[in-house]
This record gives C-alpha cells, sequence and structure tokens, in this order.
C-alpha cells in the first residue's frame, strides 16, 4: 500500500511539471506587453519598464521559465499585480470559501443522489426510474450560471427567503451549493441505483435475507457497503466538474471564493494571478483524482495494489 | 442484414427527442436569419423590456429588439461556436489518438502524457485561461473551446486504434508493406468512426456549455451581437428589473445542450450491436 502511495505520488510528478509548463506557456500567449497591459495605458514608459523589470519580463524567456519553476520549488507563486499581495497569500485567504461552498454542494449531491438511488433500486421499473435518468440527463446539460440564475429569481426575488450574492450570512451558501450540487445528483443516483442493484441479487445478501436481517439493514450494511466503490467513483468523477462549477456558481452569487478570483483577475489582467489560480486548479484536480484512487483500498479491503 | 441506423435509432426514445429537437435548432440557425430581417445593432429604446404579447412573444431584450427573432439569430452563432470548436478537437484529437495508438511505443508515451497535461485542467477553467491569455473574442473562444475538446478525442481513437492494431486485416495491411501513414487513414481512422461519432455529438454539448459560459462572462462575442451565452449575460445584470429575460437564453442553451446528450445516447446504443 505504501509503495503505492510513493509510486502514485511520483507518477505525478512529471504530470505537475507539465501542467506548470502548460501554465507558464498559456501566460505568454498573450499578444502586445504584458508590462504595458498591467502597469495600464496611462503610465509613463519609465513606469512601464520598472514594472517589467520587477516582473522579471526584460529576462529571456528560458531564465524566466527557470525562474518561475524555482519559484513553485519554493511554493512561490509571484506577487499580485492588483492587490500588490503575494499571489498565495490572498488564494490563501479566498480558499476557505471555496472549500465550504464544495463541501456544502458535495454533501447536497452526495446525499441527495445516493438517497434517490436507494429509492430506485427498490422501486425498480417504476416511475422512479425515469425520473432518475431525467435529472442526469439533465444535470449534464444544464448550464451551471442559468441554473443560479433562475434560483436567485426564484427564491431571492420572488419569494424573497434567501440572499441572491454575496457571503455576508450563513444561508448564504444555501443558493450557491444548491445549484452547484444539483448538478451531480443524477449522475450519482444513476451509479447508485446499477451498483446496489448489482450487489443486492448476490448470495451472500440472499443469505443475510434469510437469516432474518431486516431489509433496511440489508440494504445499507450488506447492499451500500459493497456497493461503494463504483459510486465512489462517480463522485470522484463528478469532482472535477465541481471545481469548474464552482468557478461558474461563485461568480453568479458574488462568492468571494478562488474561482470568482480568477474571473476578476481575468478582467484585471492581473496575470500571476490568473496563473497561480490556474495552477492552483490543475494541482487540486489531480490531488482529488489521486485521493478517490487511495479510498478504494479504505472502502473495499478486496482491492489490493501490487 | 442488420437493421439500417437510422431505424434504430427512431426507435430509441431519448434519441428521437434528441434529434428532434436538434431539427428544430438546426432549422433556426439554417433558415433563421434568412426570412427573418434582422439587424442586431437597431436600438428601439421605446420598446425595452417589455413582457410577453402578440406582437412580441417572448417580450423584448435590454435593446428593445424582440426576444424571439434575437433568440433565433443567436441559434446560428452559438451552435456555430460549438461545431466549429469540436472540429478543431476532432481534427487534431483524432490524429493524435490515431497515431498515439497505433504506433504506441516513445510516440505513445508522448501523446498520453500531452492528453493527462490536458485532462488536469477543468475544461471551463482551461477554456479561462486560454482566452485570459489569447483575449476575448469570437475566433479566441473557438479556438479556447476546441482546445480543452482534444484529449477526449485522443482517448477515444486511441483506444479504438489499440484494438484495430491486433486485427487480421491490419496485420494483413502490414504484412503486404503498406505503409502506416496509408494504413492509419485508410483502415484505423474509418473504423474508429462510430465511437469518435457518439464523442462529437457528447461533446457539442460541452462545446456550447463551455462557449455560452464565455459569452455569459462577457469574454465571448461582444453585444449587441447575440450569442446565447452573451444574452443571458446581459440580461444577468438586468435581473432585478426583468426576471423574465435570463429565461429564455439559458432555456435555449440548456435544450440544445440536451438534444447533443439525448442523440449522443441513442447513438451510443444503435451504432453498438452487442447492446442490441
Amino acid at each position: 500500500m505504501l509503495t503505492y502511495v510513493g509510486r502514485r505520488l511520483l507518477a505525478a510528478i512529471p504530470t505537475l511539471w507539465g501542467v506548470a509548463t502548460a501554465v507558464f506557456i498559456m501566460a505568454r500567449l498573450l499578444p502586445g506587453d504584458p508590462a504595458r497591459v498591467i502597469a495600464g495605458i496611462n503610465a509613463s514608459q519609465d513606469q512601464v519598464d520598472h514594472l517589467r523589470r520587477q516582473l522579471g519580463l526584460d529576462q529571456p524567456l528560458p531564465v524566466q521559465y527557470l525562474d518561475f519553476l524555482g519559484g513553485l520549488v519554493r511554493l512561490d507563486l509571484g506577487t499580485s499585480a492588483h492587490f500588490g499581495d503575494p499571489v498565495l497569500a490572498e488564494i490563501g485567504s479566498r480558499l476557505p470559501y471555496t472549500a465550504e461552498l464544495a463541501l456544502a454542494a458535495l454533501a447536497v449531491a452526495v446525499v441527495l443522489g445516493m438517497l434517490g438511488g436507494v429509492v430506485a433500486a427498490q422501486r425498480r421499473n417504476t416511475v422512479v426510474d425515469v425520473v432518475i435518468s431525467t435529472v442526469s440527463v439533465l444535470g449534464i446539460s444544464m448550464p451551471t450560471y442559468w441554473l443560479g440564475l433562475m434560483l436567485i429569481v426564484l427564491f431571492a426575488i420572488q419569494f424573497r427567503l434567501l440572499p441572491a450574492a454575496g457571503a455576508d450570512s450563513p444561508e448564504s451558501v444555501v443558493l450557491p451549493a444548491v445549484t452547484l450540487g444539483l448538478l451531480s445528483v443524477g449522475l450519482i443516483a444513476r451509479m447508485t441505483r446499477s451498483s446496489l442493484l448489482e450487489v443486492l441479487g448476490q448470495d451472500y445478501v440472499r443469505t443475510a435475507r434469510a437469516k432474518g436481517v431486516s431489509p433496511a439493514r440489508v440494504v445499507v450494511a450488506h447492499g451500500l457497503r459493497n456497493a461503494l466503490v463504483p459510486i465512489l467513483t462517480a463522485i470522484g468523477l463528478q469532482l472535477g466538474s465541481l471545481m469548474g462549477g464552482a468557478v461558474v456558481t461563485e461568480s453568479v452569487f458574488g462568492w468571494p471564493g478562488v474561482g470568482r478570483l480568477l474571473l476578476d483577475s481575468i478582467f484585471s489582467r492581473d496575470y500571476p494571478m490568473v496563473q497561480g489560480l490556474v495552477l492552483l486548479f490543475a494541482v487540486t484536480y489531480i490531488a482529488v483524482n489521486l485521493l478517490v484512487d487511495l479510498l478504494y483500498v479504505v472502502v473495499d479491503p478486496r482491492v489490493r495494489y501490487a | 442484414m442488420p437493421e439500417p441506423l437510422w431505424r434504430r435509432l427512431l426507435r430509441h426514445r431519448s434519441a428521437t427527442i434528441g434529434l428532434t429537437l436538434l431539427a428544430v435548432f438546426a432549422l433556426a440557425a439554417i433558415v433563421g436569419p434568412l426570412v427573418i430581417r434582422f439587424d442586431p445593432v437597431r436600438q428601439d429604446l421605446e420598446r425595452i423590456l417589455l413582457p410577453p404579447s402578440l406582437a412580441h412573444p417572448l417580450g423584448t431584450d435590454n435593446y428593445g429588439r424582440d426576444e424571439l427573432v434575437v433568440l433565433v439569430y443567436g441559434a446560428r452563432l452559438t451552435l456555430g461556436l460549438g461545431v466549429l470548436a469540436v472540429l478543431i478537437g476532432v481534427g487534431v484529437g483524432a490524429p493524435l489518438g490515431a497515431v498515439s495508438g497505433y504506433l504506441g511505443g516513445w510516440v505513445d508515451m508522448l501523446v498520453q502524457r500531452l492528453a493527462e497535461i490536458l485532462l488536469a485542467f477543468p475544461s471551463i477553467v482551461l477554456a479561462l485561461a486560454l482566452v485570459a491569455g489569447l483575449g476575448p473574442g469570437l475566433r479566441n473562444v473557438i479556438i479556447a473551446v476546441g482546445v480543452s475538446s482534444i484529449p477526449g478525442f485522443i482517448r477515444v481513437v486511441r483506444a479504438s486504434a489499440l484494438q484495430l492494431r491486433e486485427l487480421m486485416y491490419v496485420e494483413a495491411a502490414r504484412a503486404l508493406g503498406v505503409s502506416s501513414g496509408r494504413i492509419l487513414l485508410r483502415h484505423v481512422l474509418p473504423n474508429a468512426a462510430a465511437p469518435l461519432i457518439v464523442q462529437a455529438t457528447i461533446q457539442m454539448g460541452v462545446a456550447i456549455l463551455v462557449a455560452a459560459g464565455l459569452g455569459f462572462f462577457g469574454l465571448g462575442v461582444q453585444p449587441p451581437t447575440p450569442e446565447w451565452g452573451e444574452l443571458l449575460g446581459e440580461a444577468h445584470t438586468y435581473i432585478f428589473r426583468d426576471a423574465n429575460l435570463a429565461t429564455f437564453p439559458g432555456l435555449c442553451i440548456l435544450l440544445a445542450v440536451l438534444a447533443f446528450n439525448l442523440t449522443g445516447d441513442g447513438l451510443r446504443d444503435a451504432l453498438d450491436p452487442r447492446l442490441g
């Protein structure tokens, strides 16, 4: 197990290096002079030159690249052109908001999804099945930004139940979390249903029923526990779209997390910040996938890694 | 003799719904701009944000334009964005996947690493990063969304190529001295077409979602040119004055993406005889 973890971590290093290189290249696709863009049209040539030296943009590209990689190793993502603070510090102050939103959304998705899946497995070939496949195809087809707007119209403008934007009160997280979570409910429900049905057909489940275990216990202890691996995979696959969705959702609801920071930074042309954030998203995505793989072993001891 | 593809598709319930929706949108995109005379720049300040009526079935927008006309006109832009982006994805991803799977070795290794790196970004984040670098606008949105769809196509075609490489007739072609390039073009790519078509159909949905998302944030087509995402983004700023305005552009995006997903599901079932 430990060697497996070690090997997976080592294998992630070339990917991380590639991702960092891709981010470096993307930030330099920009036509024109980034120093001029960051300084603004009204800045004097001296100011622009100063900024260029400060950002290291007067160095040849290979030197810039090595500086960039060296900075990454020391966890130095540079200085935000907009805030004037280190990029990492600004990201750190926004990250808790995104974590809160993502966890709340995940909770919505997992609870509703698994509940729906269990019910569907019990009432096979009924209207529940149709509802679940409809919800799941709607979930992957839904423009997150529109769902968010419609929930704002309904719950903030019409019924005035919840705040439309911001993070000023505890209930502010409800609408963004529901927006983000609803997208994954259908897929998780579908996977729960099919995985559970397969397990419930096994001999040991029949044995459990025969020896008088209560139906609820059969489903939860014997069924769900053994059906978890494919469900976890579905949830893991959802985490990627959850992260992408967070960027969109945070912007629609004015939620002060890293997703909104990314869009704000694109508009304020804060390239060090954009670079740092894009890197953060990719690294988190890689880490989450690794974590899901490792969780399999915890959930299902039959999974062994050589 | 197996049943023809179109008949299998028409028996598939979700494919029928998907294809019907697609036909409606395609009609709007192709015929709409020919029959409706519409100048997106013309404003009518006396008819701003009118509620739905007989004259304007969906009301009017923040420029005083008829919402229905604007949406029909926008269909061409939004769907066109999706088609062009997917063409980029197929054009780059399919050959890379075919070469990678068929040749194997260091080429495969290299292409796989490339796909892995691109897959490490959620597609909207990758598209945002590319548009941040390239700058906003129609052409750059197409490039950004196209590039973010490449890894999916690499994966699908590579998987087919891996299987095809071992087949007898490909081996026979190799034994006859046919060049790798010719084998790829004549045997591998055509036989990888079925999964490629399914992937392209489903990817159309993703491309529309991402492209309209960029439009929503003001990074795509600039107003007043009516692209669905851009329309929704403008409606966002009017949401407290006229909640109605946000309803229809979003509904169009949802239905178009839904249509591609349903059709893709149907195609997958119809093209895979083992499931039948």
